[in-house]
């Protein structure tokens, strides 16, 4: 029988996971897809190609698909978010010198401490912080105006966030184009390996629960065929499910390592699945929960609510209408297409759409379809509480 | 007034048949190669051009739609080309791999031969390239060939003809190419050796 083919996007990054998953353990095919995947160079082509219709569906910034719908950057092509592929997954590292400046001033040994390490960061910092990031409107870009923001920076007179395409990351750390770096791994980790950078948080320092990549489509496309939608919803959906559990880690590093998905050893990608984090060219680790996640926490589901966080934070910084880009934010993540795809599967659905951002301190037992779930931790590092109904 | 136009391209072949395509389509331009993506940003500032060629599969793409994004009050402001109106020349340029970056309010009738120039060139550089791939591939695929008859006739002291036609009718006998047959011989002889 023949399948039908979904040409689909993706960057080099461990994130891209599920997406590999779907293809290399036969979900996809399982459900009737010929799920052929396109490694991009970089995230404004895919973009384009997704737009333009060279692609049918993209490993995507989660913010980008938000960005579109406001108006920022890009074609004016709607753009929706099926699902979100990964939860998590930066890192946050500076130059040799800064944490040398940084461990002068006693910095916190402790990778999860944002408030005060980033309050020694900007102490230790003697001018303007050049922070590079892969994407103007990414997760990355938003972590870092958040905390660094929140900690009383503003930009662009003491903070300048400039972008910088992973693999050059390393080199630019080292050629002094740029003080650190927030960057989705392996690539902070291989900065830390070429000795140019320490990691000094992991991205869920700043917010525990952040939607890193989703999955996007045209809108048009999605209206024009729900069925396929749904197939590659099921398909991506269970790789998610088969890379939740620990004993897959090893095939699931084996599987990505290879030349024409990240090109990368498979011991750098199972140590990120592992949540292990190495911070210095010494080899000093730290364990990190959740550093990536794909399933847990219903790490898939698309929140309306994360779509308004991130509509509220690119308009305050676009100078939009907040009103105008929340209802455009909560049109393009589509839980009502995740719960027509995946409630007939008995996929455990959270009872609501949208939800407090950063209210849960600790995994929580919420009412869900099957009758309970488990939510969070998804505090922001300043415990601050985001209302949706009223985003600040 | 003469059109601005810097190319970011590090492969320096390529850059100067863009230049080349450039000169052809009209002397009303000035062009600049920026070969080197370290300190880009910089470079622009100096250069300041009214239009940006770029490859599509080139990463640096994402450095300009910062620019494009953020460009403040005091610098002219830049716009993706491929954003509004024109959906023909957009779709051309994205097949064939090129992308602009324009200043905001350029005039259509200035970009579209420049944008056209270039098109023409990335599809003839692609069209070389998919040649040149295609030739070492032949190549390569008769050196594996050739190889292994000299394995055949060294093993089995045939002649050449013979030999080839051995290769040939296994080759049919297992529903594969020549040259997959060739490969593996020359594969196994080497682990036996």
């Amino acid at each position: 029988m023949s399948r039908t083919v979904v040409d689909c996007g993706f960057l080099a990054l461990v994130d891209c996971a599920p997406l590999v998953i779907a293809r290399e353990m036969g979900f996809a095919a399982e459900e009737g897809l010929d799920l052929v995947l396109h490694r991009e160079a970089s995230w404004s082509a895919l973009r384009d190609k997704l737009a333009l219709e060279r692609l049918t569906a993209a490993h995507m910034l989660s913010p980008v698909p938000v960005a579109m719908s406001m108006g920022i950057g890009g074609l004016a092509v709607p753009i929706d978010a099926l699902m979100v592929l990964s939860v998590n997954g930066n890192t946050i590292g500076v130059s040799g010198s800064l944490a040398a400046a940084m461990r002068a001033r006693g910095v916190a040994n402790d990778v999860m401490a944002a408030e005060s390490v980033g309050r020694t960061l900007i102490a230790a910092a003697e001018r303007q912080l050049r922070v590079g990031v892969p994407f103007p409107v990414s997760m990355h870009a938003e972590l870092l105006y958040y905390w660094l923001g929140g900690l009383g920076l503003t930009a662009p007179q003491d903070l300048r966030v400039r972008t910088v395409p992973p693999p050059r990351m390393a080199q630019a750390m080292a050629e002094g184009e740029i003080d650190a770096f927030c960057v989705g791994e392996p690539w902070g980790s291989l900065a830390v390996e070429a000795g140019v950078a320490e990691i000094i948080l992991p991205g869920c320092a700043i917010w525990r629960f952040a939607p890193e990549k989703v999955l996007a489509v045209r809108r048009a496309w999605v209206t024009a065929e729900p069925e396929i939608a749904i197939a590659l919803m099921r398909a991506v959906w269970r790789a998610g499910r088969w890379l939740a559990d620990p004993a897959h880690r090893v095939t699931a590093s084996e599987l990505l390592a290879a030349p024409h998905y990240l090109d990368v050893a498979a011991e750098r990608i199972e140590r990120v699945m592992a949540g292990r984090l190495v911070v210095t060219p010494g080899g000093a680790e730290r364990e990190v929960a959740r550093l990536v996640e794909f399933f847990d926490g219903a790490a898939t589901f698309p929140w309306r609510s994360q779509a308004v966080w991130m509509a509220s934070r690119l308009a305050a910084r676009f100078g939009l209408d907040r009103a105008e880009a929340a209802a455009a934010a909560r049109a393009c993540f589509r839980p009502d297409l995740y719960r027509a795809a995946l409630g007939p599967l008995g996929a455990d659905l959270p009872g609501a759409s949208e939800k407090l951002e950063g209210a849960l301190a600790v995994a929580t037992p919420v009412a869900s379809s099957e009758g309970e779930m488990s939510l969070g931790p998804d505090v922001f590092f300043d415990g601050q509480v985001f209302d949706p109904e009223a985003p600040s | 007034m003469r059109l601005k136009i810097a190319v970011i391209e590090q492969d320096r072949d390529r850059a100067l048949q863009i230049v080349d395509g450039l000169a052809e389509a009209g002397d009303g331009y000035e062009v600049a190669v920026i070969g080197d993506v370290a300190g880009l940003e910089r470079r622009l500032k100096a250069l300041d051009p009214d239009l940006v060629l770029i490859d599509l599969e080139d990463p640096t793409r994402d450095v300009l739609e910062e620019l494009a994004l953020v460009s403040g009050s005091t610098e002219r402001p830049v716009a993706m080309f491929v954003d509004r109106t024109d959906d023909t020349l957009t779709r051309a340029a994205i097949e064939a791999g090129v992308s602009a970056y324009v200043v905001d309010g350029l005039r259509r009738d200035r970009i579209k031969p420049v944008l056209d120039a270039a098109i023409a060139r990335f599809n003839l550089f692609s069209r070389m390239r998919r040649e040149l791939d295609a030739t070492k591939a032949a190549l390569a695929e008769r050196k594996t060939i050739d190889k292994a008859k000299g394995l055949l006739m060294a093993a089995k002291g045939l002649s050449e003809e013979e030999a080839y036609a051995l290769l040939r009718k296994t080759a049919m006998d297992q529903g594969r190419k020549i040259h997959d047959v060739a490969a593996a011989l020359v594969t196994a002889s080497e682990l036996l050796r």
